[in-house]
């Protein structure tokens, strides 16, 4: 059996008394939310929090509120938001994305929150202890080299969450708690281009809620390549959104692409070819290309890097037509 | 069933259960008071401590559903769940399927198919197979594919697995042309 280091385990039954045991424990512990990502990575021994602070007894982080938009609670289970009516009927890209997680066991299990908080990966990383001994560790945890980038400074482990491309896109907002307050960012704003320092989330603050813009008439779309048709993370996932005129003219865009780097990337250029022009096939090459030139993966995850890269070119350019009407 | 966890306790000594948690886990229908460590999976403690072997251990990970219980009705992967956090909850394993009647209609259409070769995978693919047809009593192939892609089998090649759900399914919705041989 691997088995799970041990730990202390906490069951607070509100925000609150989860924020003020965590101010206490400090560093040391950890929120446990499904477990999916955390419970492989203790058992690996990638992370070891003396203290688990488990958000299951938490009524506040759970379910979806309706109001003019739609808001997600952080520990909302996988199946329940993709299977929600509402969700479905003017989200459909990120039901989709929901839907793609993994298998649909693991959404039985896994939150919306730990998706959008899920560690970074890395085929040097992802590996057990005897695994990683044997190589020598690297800088993720326990070593001081990169093994994909040797004279490189940084980590370049790989945003591999298949909700978060899409909640970027479409310009969903998250609130943050903690004992010092509360506060709402773009959550395009939490991620940093950094394999282990990945969030820009303060340890202590505890991700409350996940809130969607008013679907007011924008389109939006997600594809994800893997090698399986199940349980295998993303290697690339592109998400797309636009705002299309009557006549069919892009007015506002967004392509954002998950597994090519250490954060969700915005592919900025592909933005100002589509702006004022119709998504006709010659302008979704044109993006596709530039996405595929601002997409630098590394040979960290499943496939050749050279298909990958390729392969950003195709699925953009086939996400981008899902949005034709 | 196997010795009653309480009677289990009852045996042993005091410094035993040093370290653990005491609690009492709804497993098929009986409540059993199990101790067990509080970082301990509900796979480690079902097999462990409870002595339900049935559920398997395979990679540990999340990575191929042998190890597939039902919580409250719903597949779950019992090598990613703490024990502590099911207490209270109603688990079903394999165990629990078949009744003093016989067996489960999907365990019965599996042995005559041939859905099971090594039967490593088998107890899992059972548990999910059994959500799907609670929830839904006639899924079509590819509701079947979609809920069983959670399930890995090194031999079968899937086919079968996918046949025996589907004259489970016809029985449990009571087709008298597929009566099982008496
Ligand atoms: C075999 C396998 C396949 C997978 N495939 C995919 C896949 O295809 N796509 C994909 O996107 N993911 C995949 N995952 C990863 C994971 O299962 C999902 O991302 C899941 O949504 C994580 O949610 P969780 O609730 O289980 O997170 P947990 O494991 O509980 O937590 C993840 C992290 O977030 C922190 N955290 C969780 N909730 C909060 C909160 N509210 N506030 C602050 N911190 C919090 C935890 O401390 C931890 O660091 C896979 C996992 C496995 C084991
Ligand atoms: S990118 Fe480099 S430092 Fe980061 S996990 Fe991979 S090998 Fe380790
Ligand atoms: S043993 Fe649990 S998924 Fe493999
Ligand atoms: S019967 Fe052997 S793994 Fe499925």
């Amino acid at each position: 059996m691997m088995r799970l280091p041990q730990f202390r385990y906490l069951a607070p039954g509100n925000v609150d008394e989860a924020l003020g045991w965590k101010a206490e424990a400090g560093p040391e512990a950890m929120y446990l939310a499904g477990g999916t990502d955390l419970f492989p990575n203790m058992k690996r021994r990638h992370q070891t929090p003396g203290i688990l602070i488990s958000l299951r007894h938490v009524p506040e982080l759970r379910g979806v509120r309706e109001n003019g938009a739609v808001s997600i609670g952080a520990a909302e289970i996988l199946s329940d938001v993709a299977a929600h009516a509402r969700v479905r009927a003017d989200y459909p890209a990120l039901a989709h994305a929901v839907d793609s997680i993994s298998t649909p066991i693991l959404r039985n299990m896994g939150t919306i929150g730990g998706n959008a908080l899920l560690d970074t990966r890395c085929t040097y990383y992802n590996q057990d202890l005897q695994w990683r001994k044997s190589v020598d560790f690297c800088m993720k945890r326990d070593g001081t080299v990169c093994w994909v980038a040797p004279a490189s400074p940084r980590c370049w482990a790989v945003q591999s969450s298949d909700s978060v491309p899409v909640l970027v896109a479409i310009g969903a907002e998250v609130t943050l708690v903690s004992t010092g307050g509360e506060r709402r960012i773009p959550i395009a704003d939490l991620y940093r281009d950094d394999g282990i320092d990945y969030l820009t989330k303060r340890p202590d603050e505890l991700l409350k809620e996940i809130h969607l813009p008013p679907a007011d008439g924008w389109r939006a779309a997600y594809r994800k390549l893997r090698r399986r048709g199940a349980f295998d993370f993303p290697v690339l996932g592109v998400a797309a959104w636009a705002r299309l005129s009557g006549a069919g003219v892009v007015e506002e865009a967004r392509v954002v692409l998950g597994g090519v780097g250490s954060h969700p990337i915005q592919a900025e250029s592909a933005r100002e070819i589509l702006l004022g022009n119709r998504l006709e096939p010659d302008l979704v090459r044109a993006a596709a290309d530039a996405c595929a030139r601002s997409a630098r993966p590394l040979d960290n995850t499943d496939f050749t890097l050279s298909w990958r890269k390729e392969m950003v070119r195709v699925m953009v350019a086939r996400t981008l037509g899902d949005l034709v009407p | 069933m196997t010795e009653s966890l309480l009677q289990i306790l009852r045996r042993q000594q005091p410094e035993a259960t040093a370290g653990k948690v005491l609690g009492v886990l709804r497993v098929n229908g009986e409540e059993l008071a199990v101790a067990f460590a509080p970082h301990h999976t509900l796979l480690e403690v079902l097999r462990e401590d409870v002595g339900l072997t049935g559920t398997k251990h395979g990679c540990e990970l999340g990575e191929c559903g042998t190890c597939t219980v039902l919580l409250d009705g719903r597949p779950v992967l019992s090598c990613l769940a703490l024990a502590l956090e099911t207490l209270g909850h109603e688990i079903t394993t394999v165990e629990g399927l078949a009744t003093p009647a016989g067996l489960d209609p999907l365990q019965q259409a599996f042995a005559e198919l041939g859905a099971a070769q090594c039967g490593y995978c088998t107890p899992g693919f059972l548990l999910a197979g059994k959500a799907l047809l609670d929830a839904e009593p006639a899924p079509s192939r590819d509701r079947i594919r979609e809920a069983l892609a959670g399930n890995l089998c090194r031999c079968t090649g899937y086919l079968k697995i996918y046949e025996a759900v589907e004259l489970a399914a016809q029985r449990m919705r009571g087709s008298p042309m597929l009566r099982e041989p008496s």
